[in-house]
C-alpha cells in the first residue's frame, strides 16, 4: 500500500476495529478511511464493488472474514471476476485480490470453520493460494497484487497465531510451484496450509521408525503443480494427501486422479487421504479435534502404506 | 499349476505365432518334450515344456500371434486336481511393472504387503536372489493382446531379413567393436584329425569345425570375460559356455543355435551336436532351447573360400569369433620357411566389456589349443 497508490483494502470491520483477526490493526491511522474501507454486511455488494474498482484500474484487496461467507459472493467471484477476461475476449482483466480465513480448530462452529478452497480451485480464471509459512503469507499478497487476474488467498485461521521472524528482504514469492518442505524416500505427504505443520510433525514421528516421508506444500491449488507431485511420487512410490476439506469431490480427489493418470505404474500402495470427517465442523473441542486431520492420523495412515520401513 | 508361456527365442523377438499344438488337455508331458510349434520371424521352432505334468488347458489357439510371456497353456502336476481359474495375484502396480521388467512370475512371489499384496520390495528381493535383471529389450506384453491388423503378406524370408536387420543395426549402433586377427598354423590339428578319421567311417568323421568350436570353448574357459552379455550398461559373464553356431539357410538368412556347455563336451559330442543342429536348422525344426541361450557366436566362412571374416556381434553378446578358409601359405618358423595350412581367426569384441589385451589372450589361448591338439 505504501508503494502503490492504487491498492486499497475493504471488508467488514477492517478499519476502525482493525480486522477480525487484527490483520489490519492500525492501518486506518496510516492510510485513512479512503483506503481502509469498512463495508456493510453484504459480501455480494462489496466483492462486486471490488470487481468494478479493479476493472476501473484500481488494485483492490477485498477481505471476506471466512470462506463460509464468500458463498454469499459466489456469483460475483465465479460468474464475474473469474469470467470477465474470457467473456471479453481478453479485453478486461480483473486485478482483484480476495483474502479470506479458512479452516477449523478454533471452536468457531460450522458456519465459520469450513475449508472451501478446494471448491474454488475448480474454477478456471481464478488463482487459489494457500500460504502455510510466514514468508508465503507476506510474499503471496505481493505476488497476487502484481497479478492482472483475480487471486483468492485462503489464510488458515490457526496460522494467525504462529509467530516467526520474517527475513528483512522478504517480498514477492513464486506462486506457480509447490515446495518440498522435507525430503524423504518412502512416501510423499501432499498437503497445504495449516496441515503442513501437522504433516511435518507426523514426518518427524515416522522418521523415528525409519520411515522417511517427503512433505510437499502445494502452496497453490490452482494452478496445481502437478509436476512436483508426480516426480515425488515416482521417487517414493507412495502418496498420502492431507486436506482439511471433505473427501468427496475435494482437491485431494483431484490430486489422487492426477497421480493415477501420471504415475500409476510407479505406485506401490493405494493412495491414501487424510481429510476432515464429512460433517459440518463441530463446535465442541473434542469433536472438532476428532473431525480434523491430526498428526496422529497422518502417522497411522502412512504406516499402513509403508510395510517395509526403511525399504 | 504351471503356466507355459510364449518363450523368447532371441533378444529381438517380441511376439510369435503358435502354429500347432502337439498335445491336448489330459496328455501327460515330460520336461523337455516338444508340445507345439511357434513361428517367429526367423523360423518355425518346436517349443519344449520345462516341467512334467498333465496338460490342463490350452489357452492360445493355433494361428494366434501373441507377445512373449503370454501364457499358452496350463500344465498341472500329477497330484493336482484339475484347475478352476488361475488365482488372481494381488500386487501393486509398481510390483507388476517390475516383475514384467525382470520377467518374474508374480504368482511365484510371496507378498509381504497388507493381505499378502506383492509389493516392489518383494519383487526386488526375489530378483536379487535370482540375480535377474531387466531384459535387454524387454518386450512389454500389452494387458490384452491387441488384435493383429491384416498385414500385407510378406515374401518368404522377409521377416527373417527384418529380424537380422534389427539385430545388426542395433549391434552396429550400440556396440563399439574392436577387431583382432591372428593366423594359426593348422598342420598339427590337421594331422590329428587325419589320424582320428583314418580309423572311422565317413559318417563318423570329425570335421575341422568341431575342433574349432572346442578350441573356442576351451579358450573361453580361460578368458571368461568374453563369454556372456552386455545388459544395462554392465557386462554379465555367463557360467555356462554355449557356443552359438551361425548356420546359413538355403533360402537365405541365418539362425544361431547353441552347442550347450561346449567346454565340457568331447570332440565327438560337439560333432554330434553340430550335425544335429545343422540338420534341424535346414529342415526348419529348431527347438526353443536351441535358440535362446548362446553366450558367444562363431561364424565359419572357410567353406566358401573366404580368408578372413570380420563379424558383427550378435547383441547382447560380448564377442564373435570368425574363422576363414584354411589355406596353404609359406610360413617362417625357427628361421626356416615351410608350406603350412594356415587358419585365420578373428575376434570381434565389445570394447565396453573388454580391451584388446583380453582379446589377445583369448586368441592366444585359442591358438595354443589348436597347436597342441592330440590325435585321440
Amino acid at each position: 500500500m505504501q508503494s502503490d497508490e492504487r491498492v486499497f483494502l475493504m471488508g467488514e470491520d477492517v478499519g476502525r476495529y482493525g480486522g477480525y483477526f487484527a490483520v489490519s490493526k492500525g492501518f486506518i491511522d496510516e492510510f485513512g478511511p479512503e483506503r481502509i474501507r469498512d463495508t456493510p454486511l453484504s459480501e455480494s455488494a462489496y466483492v462486486g464493488a471490488g470487481i468494478g474498482a479493479a476493472l476501473a484500474g484500481m488494485r483492490p484487496i477485498v477481505e471476506i472474514t471466512t470462506a463460509n461467507f464468500s458463498l454469499l459472493a459466489l456469483d460475483q467471484i465465479v460468474d464475474n471476476a473469474a469470467s470477465y477476461l474470457y467473456m471479453s475476449g481478453g479485453q478486461f482483466n480483473v486485478p482483484l485480490v480476495i483474502r479470506m480465513g479458512t479452516g477449523g480448530a478454533r471452536q468457531m462452529g460450522a458456519q465459520h470453520s469450513h475449508s472451501l478452497e478446494g471448491w474454488y480451485a475448480h474454477i478456471p480464471g481464478l488463482k487459489i493460494l494457500t500460504p502455510a509459512t510466514l514468508a508465503d503469507a507476506r510474499g503471496m499478497l505481493a505476488t497476487a497484487l502484481a497479478d492482472p487476474d483475480p487471486v483468492l488467498i485462503f489464510e488458515h485461521g490457526t496460522l494467525y497465531n504462529m509467530e516467526g521472524e520474517l527475513a528483512p528482504d522478504a517480498g514477492a514469492v513464486d506462486i506457480s510451484s509447490a515446495s518440498i518442505r522435507r525430503a524423504g524416500r518412502d512416501v510423499s505427504i501432499i498437503t497445504y496450509g495449516a496441515t503442513l505443520w501437522k504433516a511435518l510433525a507426523a514426518a518427524e514421528t515416522l522418521a523415528q521408525d525409519g520411515i522417511e516421508a517427503e512433505v510437499i506444500d502445494l502452496r497453490s491449488l490452482r494452478p496445481l503443480d502437478e509436476r512436483t507431485i508426480v516426480e515425488s511420487v515416482k521417487r517414493t512410490h507412495r502418496a498420502a494427501i492431507v486436506d482439511e476439506g471433505w473427501k468427496s469431490g475435494s482437491i485431494s480427489a483431484e490430486i489422487c486422479a492426477r497421480i493415477v493418470e501420471a504415475a500409476f505404474y510407479d505406485l506401490d500402495a493405494p493412495i491414501a487421504r487424510v481429510c476432515s470427517a464429512e460433517v459440518p465442523m463441530p463446535y465442541a473441542k473434542q469433536l472438532e479435534d476428532a473431525a480434523l486431520p491430526q498428526a496422529e492420523t497422518i502417522v497411522a495412515t502412512v504406516r499402513s502404506l509403508v510395510s517395509h520401513a526403511g525399504g | 499349476m504351471g503356466e507355459f508361456r510364449m518363450p523368447s527365442l532371441g533378444a529381438d523377438m517380441a511376439a510369435g505365432t503358435l502354429t500347432r499344438w502337439d498335445v491336448k488337455p489330459g496328455d501327460h508331458v515330460n520336461s523337455g518334450d516338444t508340445i507345439g510349434v511357434v513361428e517367429t520371424d526367423k523360423a518355425n521352432v518346436e517349443i519344449e515344456v520345462f516341467e512334467s505334468g498333465i496338460v490342463d488347458r490350452l489357452i492360445v489357439q493355433p494361428g494366434a500371434k501373441v507377445p512373449v510371456g503370454t501364457p499358452l497353456a496350463l500344465i498341472r502336476g500329477e497330484a493336482e486336481a484339475p484347475a478352476k481359474a488361475p488365482a488372481l495375484v494381488r500386487a501393486s502396480p509398481m510390483a507388476r511393472r517390475l516383475a514384467r521388467e525382470y520377467r518374474l512370475d508374480l504368482a511365484t512371489i510371496a507378498g509381504s504387503g497388507p493381505h499378502g499384496v506383492v509389493e516392489r520390495a518383494d519383487v526386488e528381493r526375489v530378483a536379487k536372489q535370482a540375480e535377474v535383471r531387466p531384459g535387454p529389450a524387454a518386450p512389454v506384453p500389452p494387458a490384452a493382446p491387441a488384435p493383429q491388423p491384416p498385414a500385407p503378406q510378406p515374401s518368404e524370408g522377409a521377416g527373417m531379413r527384418r529380424a537380422i536387420a534389427a539385430a545388426m543395426t542395433r549391434s552396429n549402433r550400440e556396440i563399439p567393436h574392436y577387431y583382432l586377427e591372428t593366423h594359426i598354423d593348422f598342420s598339427n590339428a590337421q594331422r590329428a584329425l587325419e589320424t582320428i578319421n583314418l580309423r572311422r567311417s565317413v559318417k563318423e568323421r570329425l570335421l575341422p569345425a568341431a575342433l574349432l568350436f572346442k578350441a573356442v570353448a576351451t579358450a573361453l574357459a580361460e578368458v571368461p570375460e568374453l563369454n556372456g552379455y552386455w545388459i544395462d550398461d554392465e557386462p554379465h559373464q555367463s557360467e555356462r559356455i554355449n557356443v552359438g553356431m551361425a548356420i546359413a539357410l538355403r533360402q537365405g538368412g541365418l539362425v544361431i543355435p547353441a552347442i550347450h556347455d561346449a567346454d565340457a563336451k568331447s570332440l565327438d559330442e560337439i560333432m554330434e551336436a553340430m550335425r544335429d543342429l545343422i540338420t534341424r536348422a535346414r529342415s526348419g525344426s529348431m527347438r526353443s532351447s536351441d535358440l535362446v541361450d548362446s553366450t558367444i557366436t562363431v561364424t565359419n566362412l572357410g567353406d566358401l573360400g573366404v580368408e578372413s571374416v570380420y563379424g558383427i556381434i550378435y547383441p547382447p553378446q560380448l564377442a564373435l569369433v570368425g574363422f576363414g578358409k584354411i589355406v596353404e601359405r609359406p610360413w617362417a618358423e625357427n628361421g626356416m620357411i615351410g608350406i603350412r595350412p594356415i587358419l585365420s581367426a578373428t575376434l570381434a569384441a565389445d570394447h565396453r566389456a573388454t580391451d584388446g589385451h583380453r582379446g589377445a589372450r583369448f586368441l592366444s589361448a585359442l591358438e595354443r589349443y589348436i597347436l597342441q591338439v592330440q590325435p585321440g
